[in-house]
């Protein structure tokens, strides 16, 4: 069985790459490549799964809970992905790479009792992205 | 090809091992806990797969889904207390999990359409918790 839980944070970035000139840049990223940066209020979604325990349960939703909170939206939440958070420093804060922080963030060191199945982040109400676990 | 038909109901539940201790119960189901119970606006979506029939262009008739919802989860379950009133949830703890087992037991006998069948029970206690279950796999 899956469970999945829901969480929001807010986080501003800005998308700019190195590999190209500001003029590609403004092309390529449009209005995500505004030099002030922007913000969005991000939907997380974390997936386990596994079988019910005999607490009827899939997983404990307070362990569950501490786990993304601790890992994921004590950093991310009112920050700003460009300077605030070193693992995206060398990379563009697309919401694809923020996926895969995420998953690698939790997946390490992940000690629940229901595998991590899934991690989905929808940076707007139309625009998901979506990482199956292992 | 996939057919998803939605139903609510709102219940309320007590998750407790009444074999357990206040503070046992308390670690292990949270809030869930609370003796006198709490509730649920819950959102199920069940999930047929099959291919549409040659003749009606249906793969299962939405009316009798509908009904067939109605009947085992949606009058049984709605405005009740799920401990209480709809047995097994006398002696199995209503958790979400329990709940969506309990609901593919009644809904997948009832699918008898040849080549059409119950492929998930998604239920939504909140709007931000849900459980998916495909059956015992």
């Amino acid at each position: 069985m899956r469970l999945t839980s829901r969480y929001r944070f807010s986080a501003s970035h800005r998308l700019d790459t190195p590999a190209l000139s500001p003029q590609q840049n403004r092309e390529l990223y449009g209005k995500c490549n505004n030099p002030h940066g922007h913000g969005h209020d991000y939907v997380l979604e974390i997936t386990v799964d596994g079988p019910v325990d005999r607490d009827g349960q899939v997983v404990n939703r307070e362990a569950l809970d501490a786990v993304v909170r601790e890992r994921v939206l004590a950093r991310l939440d009112h920050k700003n992905l460009n300077v605030d958070i070193p693992e995206l420093a060398a990379s563009v804060t697309t919401t694809e790479n923020l996926a895969t922080l995420v998953r690698g963030s939790l997946a390490e060191g992940w000690t629940l009792p229901a595998r991590l199945a899934r991690v989905r982040i929808s940076e707007t109400a139309r625009n998901t992205f979506e990482l199956e676990v292992g | 090809m996939f057919l998803t038909r939605k139903a609510e109901f709102s219940a309320s539940h007590v998750c407790a091992n009444p074999a357990w201790s206040a503070e046992r119960n308390q670690a292990v189901y949270g809030n869930n806990a609370n003796p006198n119970g709490h509730g649920h606006n819950y959102v199920l979506e069940v999930t047929l797969t099959g291919d549409p029939d040659p003749v009606t262009g249906m793969v299962f008739d939405l009316r009798e889904l509908k009904e067939i919802l109605n009947r085992e989860v949606v009058d049984p379950m709605d405005h009740r207390f799920l401990n209480k009133e709809v047995p097994p949830f006398d002696r199995v703890i209503p958790t979400t999990e329990n709940l969506a087992v309990e609901i593919w037991k009644r809904i997948e006998p009832q699918i008898t359409r040849k080549s059409v069948s119950l492929h998930n029970v998604r239920l939504y206690e909140t709007g931000d918790l849900y459980v998916d279950y495909g059956g015992e796999r």
